[in-house]
């Protein structure tokens, strides 16, 4: 199980005392006990720069508790240090949570970084953290508690702890904070301490707010784009609108002119870089005094570009291109195959196909990348919402030779991710920039530089074949995907990797199956999106099962759960994870049943249901609707999910609602397109979000419960979303839409 | 000194700066400031660059997302649309400026919602929220509705939720 802490790796506990007493305990990865080091004073400030994982206790009994990822709306900042308080026995209102830098460290020459992994781009963040975390809580905790058994002169088993205090037999107590600075005297435990049976949680499993949120809600918090580096220059870029294209030459006698500008700097578009970030395009900074000087500087540069290697690339040409490939005999790259899928085409009682096609999208964060960034002689300080700071990091030290263990980097709270912030390539713009002007600089994007420059989730289209036996069971399964892969895949990745998968159900429940892949060429740069995979090839199979149902005069739930069958495990790659088809089953049937499934609508009102599985969780989508003239009306959304042990309940809630949304708002709308080599969307007007007037007033939420370990839900929720929603549209207009975004495409065929 | 909107804010007061003619004058958030520089800026980026005021976002630059929402003499607009030399003579308030101690009802409706995800539509939601509220103090859910700000995370069944419960707040609080 991934949830598992990897024991195979060497963990050591460190313990320091700071100079106002507080107790500091953390845990490292692959790394040897620190020599003595040092926790500055102001370790309380926002500067926190030592630990992970950590605890920390003031005398006054406040507790100090850190959070190691970025929190970009994935709950992090309140998710991890509950694990921690938890194991500690501290209440949640004497906690105070602060958002911790990358801990990049060298030790006689080995690099580590002291705060665990602090990369988003881990399958499965909870599941690491959920056994790393509650340990660091028990080790303190152990370690006061071994500090009362010393004041007390009592043996530790006698003594409990509650809401911050270490309790003996009579009743006496002492406080955490009175016993910090004994604890932190003594060595740590030889062996991590037992962690609690979950059956005596006190705050797992509990509904907790959002740590931050009172800050965020007055103004306080200062995201990454709010952060002014000294001298506060702000940079922008006017990038080239030709995919690949280059830069002739530049007319900057205007833009200099422009009150406030300091500096043009002409950008050399970067080429794919070690950290996977793909090609950036070729650029212009304008680096002035402020953001409106910057954007006035820029608006007034007269470019001459040359267009690149792409210009006649459009959605059409790709999607005519996807066709072809996929019309013609020859064949693609082989995902598996089994059986044998060409004798069970001419065998077949009936053969059933479908295509379904995909745009391009954009992750179009709230708040668009920026990066602040200072270079000094001996290092650098990066302020941007990252979540692979072990990449960005490794960028800098190749972009500058400066030494890693000179960067800092600070993480803060962040206007959205969706996968966006994996990718470094705005920190690359802004190093450039920064060497080059020789000063600390904050380079911003705008909304039109986002959504012409992301890195977008691929196009596609799916190619579905289904056989049918005389019961009318689904005997063979052909999937043919063309797609322009992910770039910046990770080294030795096939290029189907994201698109499609090997093990994705149905594959393993068909006799004959036969999954393969057709790489499209594209100057866009392409990355992942709430997980690429899920959703992509999602919609076309839960759409392609509807299909199938239909066809064969089969209820589409029945269908699911005929094929899943009895209760078991089969391999689901995804490194080791196992597909339980009774939770896929019990997540299934539990939505029908909420949604009234078998209750016929009388009102034209419709019903639409699919389901998915990846990385360890379960979920199924169901949305009842009507149409409205031209209007889709979202009446009832239903989710149901097994992610495990629920670590906060609100938070989940929460997180599952906002991405049914985000699901909804994409599938209707959303897409990118390019003409003519060039991206046509500009800002939001043209890149159509849901507003609330479209969004379901409500999103019924429910998790199924278990005593299994913790996984992530953020991509798991929206990823059958579209599909659920399409058959829901079938199923009150008889109109089956296999063309993403759904409106254009239905008001198209209605 | 240190980098606080306070310190930017008293850095900007004539008493440092000299009145040039031609200075542009606007309250925001109770306080008198004066502007001498380009008059078509966006006031949005006076809170943000000058005052550091950041609690005011950007998310288009084009009046359309509504983060940068702030009262203008009481009514909700989008900073991003209003140039300096509209803002003279205007009182503005920012998130920042809602309520000087403790919170606004509309605000003690969010955190009692947990309606934040990445938080950063949010302060313009709250600021679209009470000029809703100021109109119609008893909001129907088309009103609602209405509100166009956009949120990346998609939290308004919470955002809706919210309001009816500041609505709530808002009418104990007169009573
Ligand atoms: S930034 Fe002003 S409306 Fe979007
Ligand atoms: S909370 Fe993230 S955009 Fe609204």
């Amino acid at each position: 199980m991934s949830g598992a802490f990897d024991a195979s790796r060497r963990r050591f506990l460190r313990i320091a005392l700071t100079a106002s007493g507080a107790l500091v305990v953390g845990f490292r990865l692959e790394e040897a006990f620190a020599q003595s080091s040092s926790v500055p004073p102001d370790l309380l400030g926002d500067e926190l720069t030592e630990l992970t994982a950590f605890v920390m206790i003031e005398r006054g009994n406040r507790i100090v508790i850190g959070a190691p990822a970025c929190e970009t709306g994935q709950g992090a900042i309140t998710a991890y240090p509950m694990l921690v308080a938890e194991e500690l026995g501290v209440a949640w209102p004497q906690v105070r949570v602060t958002q911790l830098p990358y801990g990049y460290r060298e030790t006689d020459g080995n690099a580590s970084n002291r705060f665990g992994n602090q990369s988003g781009a881990i399958a499965n963040p909870i599941g690491e953290a959920w056994t790393a975390l509650r340990t660091a809580g028990a080790t303190a905790r152990a370690m006061l508690v071994a500090a009362a058994a010393r004041e007390w002169n009592l043996p530790v088993e006698q003594l409990r702890t509650a809401e911050g205090h270490v309790i003996a037999p009579d009743d006496r107590r002492i406080s955490y904070g009175a016993l910090a600075r004994g604890a932190a005297a003594q060595p740590p435990p030889a062996q991590a301490p037992a962690l609690k049976d979950p059956a005596t949680f006190t705050l797992l499993g509990t509904p907790v707010r959002t740590t931050d949120v009172r800050n965020v809600v007055t103004g306080r918090t200062r995201y990454a784009s709010d952060d002014f580096l000294s001298g506060g220059l702000i940079a922008v870029v006017l990038r080239c609108p030709h995919l690949g294209g280059r830069l002739e030459s530049v007319d900057d006698a205007a833009a200099r002119k422009v009150p406030g500008v300091r500096e043009i700097v002409v950008l050399e578009p970067a080429a794919a870089n070690a950290s996977g970030d793909g090609p950036s395009a070729a650029g212009i900074a304008v680096v002035a005094e402020s953001t409106w000087a910057a954007l006035k500087g820029r608006a007034a540069l007269v470019p001459v570009w040359t267009p690149g290697p792409f210009p006649e690339e459009s959605n059409a040409t790709l999607a005519a291109t996807a066709h072809a490939l996929l019309d013609a005999a020859t064949d693609g790259v082989v995902v598996r195959q089994e059986g044998d899928m060409a004798g069970s085409r001419k065998r077949a009682r009936l053969a059933l196909s479908a295509r379904y096609e995909l745009p391009f999208l954009a992750h179009a964060t709230m708040e668009p990348p920026s990066a602040a960034i200072e270079l000094r002689q001996d290092g650098a300080l990066l302020i941007a919402g990252i979540e692979d700071p072990d990449a960005a990091s490794a960028l800098i030290a190749e972009l500058t030779g400066l030494p890693r263990a000179g960067i800092e980097i600070r993480l803060p709270r962040s206007g959205g991710s969706f996968g966006r912030r994996l990718r470094n390539d705005f920190v690359a713009e802004a190093v450039q920039v920064a060497k080059a002007v020789g000063k600390p600089v904050k380079l911003v994007w705008t909304r039109e530089d986002d959504l012409a420059n992301d890195r977008y989730r691929p196009f596609g289209l799916h190619a579905m074949t289904a056989t049918l036996d005389r019961a009318n069971r689904i005997a063979g399964w052909s999937h043919h995907c063309a797609a322009t892969p992910a770039s910046g895949r990770e080294p030795g990745a096939p290029a189907w990797r994201g698109c499609v998968s090997a093990e994705a159900f149905p594959a393993g429940f068909v006799e004959h199956l036969d999954t393969q892949f057709h790489a499209l060429e594209s100057g866009l740069p392409r990355h992942d999106m709430r997980k690429l995979r899920h959703g992509f090839d999602t919609f076309a199979t839960q759409c392609f099962l509807d299909e199938i149902a239909f066809e064969t005069r089969r209820d589409p739930v029945r269908l699911r759960l005929d094929m899943l069958g009895e209760p078991r495990e089969v391999p689901a790659g995804e490194g080791g994870i196992m597909f339980d088809t009774g939770r896929m089953a019990a997540v299934l049937s539990a939505c029908a049943e909420r949604i009234q499934w078998s209750t016929k609508r009388t009102d034209g009102h419709g019903l639409g249901i699919a389901c998915h599985a990846t990385g360890g969780g379960y979920v199924a989508h169901a949305f009842e609707i009507g149409m409205d003239g031209e209007r889709v009306r979202i009446h009832r959304a239903v989710c149901v999910v097994d992610v495990g042990r629920v670590i906060n309940p609100l938070g989940l809630e929460n997180r599952v609602a906002s991405a049914v949304v985000d699901g909804l708002s994409t599938a209707l709308n959303l897409a990118v397109t390019v003409k003519a080599g060039q991206v046509q969307q500009k800002n939001f007007p043209d890149y159509r979000l849901l507003t609330a007037a479209g969004a379901p007033p409500k999103v019924e939420v429910h998790a199924l419960p278990s005593t299994l370990d913790p996984v992530g839900v953020g991509e798991l929720a929206t990823s059958s979303v579209a599909a659920a929603l399409a058959n829901a549209i079938f199923a009150t207009t008889t109109v089956r839409v296999r063309k993403l975004p759904l409106m254009p495409e239905l008001l198209r065929m209605l | 000194m240190q980098d606080t909107p306070e310190n930017r804010a008293a850095a900007a007061t004539p008493i440092d700066a000299g009145i040039e003619p031609g200075t542009l004058q606007l309250g925001i958030n109770g306080k008198p400031y004066f502007h001498s520089g380009d008059a078509t800026m966006p006031l949005l980026w006076f809170l943000r660059d000058v005052l550091r005021l950041t609690g005011t976002k950007y998310a288009c630059g084009v009046g359309t997302c509504g983060a940068c929402t702030v009262l203008v003499d009481g009514k909700a607009a989008r900073a991003c649309m209003v140039p300096m030399l509209e803002a003279a003579g205007r009182e503005i308030t920012t998130i920042e400026g809602l309520e000087r101690d403790g919170l606004h009802p509309v605000q003690q409706a969010w955190i009692e919602n947990d309606v934040v995800q990445c938080g950063y539509c949010q302060s313009g939601q709250i600021m679209a929220a009470v000029d809703l509220l100021r109109r119609k103090p008893r909001p129907s859910e088309d009103d609602i509705a209405q509100i166009g700000n956009l949120c990346r995370c998609g939290t308004y069944p919470r955002v809706r939720s919210a309001i009816q419960r500041a609505a709530e707040l808002t009418r104990a609080k007169r009573t």
